[in-house]
């Protein structure tokens, strides 16, 4: 069952088709990675998807609801089931960690968050998520202060902590350690078994083989090719325009 | 004596002031250089009301909450769509229209002649007519409004105004409708502002638009900045601080013909060297 569908979506800016007819079909708790070399489109998309940037044509459908040009927003997104990280970490730099998590658990509404003071579950819950990403010690420091890769996971993880149905991960794995990296792999594979739909960016073409199930392969906004990995990595003309060999 | 409770009272009133702005740029990061128009708004609804109507002072006050409400919940909905810098400019549009208003609009306002005579407050039979006992309601109306503002920001309301000032979008991709917070942060605040005003007319007995001005405003932010962004008791210290030190300076011995312009220099050094060396306030959290 699909539960993200473009069709014919597109986008341009000032004449460049960054996003440019583009059609996906994402199935329910599958890891799917959206490769291709850098200006291809790849953010582009994952920002009209979470709503960032409205787009010129097409339709998008997240579980079944049709959202048409420019009727989304970001607020709305989310509560179709949809959460992102980023490709430059984007925190609440002057928070501290535990509060980069228990802001995106509270109530949604202003009057009910207005009257919503600490809850212990919350609490509960951001500790447990802090301790398997491993980065539980840090969470009283401020978000700026945090390494490079510990802020990667901590973004990583008040995306977990949502309970969202569809992950967009923007190259999770970019400047991480190998540790770190294998954590992030070890999630990734775990959100497919409770039956979450990941969509990776990710350009480390070693981890998309492990741990997709499709590849959309993009280039100057368009879909060069799609398939299982193996189709995918075997396919002459994506060897060429994005592999080099 | 007389002279320390009449510096009580102004400490608590530009602590209202702090407090409450305090909660739009320090917490929510929206540098607003509005509110003197909002403590217009209150001081001149009393003053209206008390000397015109003879309006009881607590029923003034709702009725400047109200008023102070409805103006900041408009220009909150314009505000909304300007960040950073662009912000600043239109929340100053603001106060300057206001000012024009209180200034130009003298059927009502009596324009820079002002208004005078306002009564003192009276709740319950009680006249506060001695400074003291003025000092007493103004230290009750700030422990309120501190209290408010405490729960406000210890509160997932609080969390997510917080995270509306590190970065809007990201918030935003999480569910929460930003505009909805900013606005009830903004009202709130605008009408804490209104209460301060009406306690300042009716303290002082007499008001004019001189007092309102944009400068006014800067003074406010100045307070917050000094004593401590996203910090409510920093707002507090910056009011003590702000109000103290020019009257501190009136004991350093200066020789009298350049006593004046000494201590404005003074009290520029004095400012000029806490920003050099605590950026983030006396007791701040967050720094712009």
């Amino acid at each position: 069952m699909a539960i993200l569908k473009t069709n014919k979506l597109t986008k341009h800016f000032e004449g460049v088709h960054a996003v440019d007819g583009l059609s996906l079909n994402i199935e329910k708790a599958t890891i799917v990675a959206i490769v291709g070399p850098n200006g291809s489109g790849k953010t582009t998309l994952v920002n009209i998807l979470t709503g960032m940037i409205p787009y010129d044509s097409g339709t998008v459908i997240v579980s079944d609801t049709t959202h048409r040009l420019k009727k989304i927003k970001p607020y709305t997104m989310y509560s179709y089931g949809l959460t992102r990280t980023f490709q430059e970490v984007r925190l609440f730099d002057q928070m501290s960690v535990r509060d980069n998590i228990l802001v995106v658990l509270t109530k949604r509404k202003v009057i009910q968050s207005f009257f919503e003071t600490q809850k212990s579950d919350y609490t509960k819950a951001a500790n447990k998520i802090l301790q398997k990403v491993g980065i539980w010690e840090k969470r009283n420091e401020l978000a700026k202060n945090l390494s490079y890769g510990q802020r990667k996971l901590l973004e990583i993880a008040r995306a977990l902590v949502t309970q969202a149905e569809i992950f967009l991960f923007d190259e999770p794995f970019a400047g991480l350690f190998p540790e770190m990296r294998k954590m992030v792999s070890h999630i990734v594979a775990g959100l497919k078994r409770k039956g979450k739909t990941v969509i990776l960016i990710e350009h480390d073409m070693d981890v998309v083989r492990e741990l997709s199930d499709y590849i959309y392969v993009m280039d100057s906004g368009r879909l060069l090719a799609t398939g299982t990995p193996r189709e995918v990595l075997s396919n002459k003309e994506v060897r060429e325009a994005y592999l080099g060999t | 004596m007389e002279y320390i409770i009449h510096l009580a009272i102004l400490f608590v009133l530009y602590a209202i002031l702090g407090v409450s702005l305090n909660l739009v740029v320090g917490y929510t990061g929206l540098l607003s250089v509005t509110h003197a128009a909002f403590y217009g708004i209150g001081a001149y609804a009393t003053a209206l009301l008390s000397t015109l109507f003879e309006v009881p002072f607590l029923i003034s006050v709702l009725i400047g909450i109200v008023v102070a409400g409805f103006f900041s919940f408009l220009m909150g909905m314009v505000l909304s769509r300007f960040r950073g810098d662009y912000y600043a400019l239109a929340s100053l549009g603001f106060n300057v229209i206001m000012y024009s208003i209180f200034l130009n609009w003298a059927s009502v306002t009596r324009g820079p002649l002002g208004i005078a005579g306002i009564a003192k407050p009276e709740i319950g039979g009680v006249l506060f007519s001695s400074n003291l006992l003025f000092l007493l309601l103004a230290a009750i109306c700030l422990v309120g409004i501190y209290g408010i503002s405490r729960f406000m920001v210890s509160s997932s309301f609080g969390r997510v105004l917080k995270a509306i000032r590190e970065d809007e979008t990201v918030i935003t991709i999480f569910g929460y409708r930003t505009l909805d917070y900013k606005l009830v942060v903004f009202v709130i605040s605008a009408s804490m502002a209104a209460v301060a005003g009406s306690l300042f007319a009716s303290y002082i007995s007499f008001i004019d638009p001189s007092t309102f001005t944009v400068m006014e405003s800067i003074f406010i932010l100045a307070i917050i900045i000094l004593g401590g962004l996203a910090n409510i008791k920093g707002s507090m210290v910056g009011a003590l601080f702000l109000i103290l030190v020019p009257e501190l300076l009136r004991f350093v011995g200066l020789p009298n013909d350049i006593a004046g312009y000494m201590r404005q220099f003074l009290y520029g050094i004095i400012l000029i060297v806490l920003m050099l060396y605590r950026p983030q306030g006396l007791i701040g959290e967050y720094k712009l």
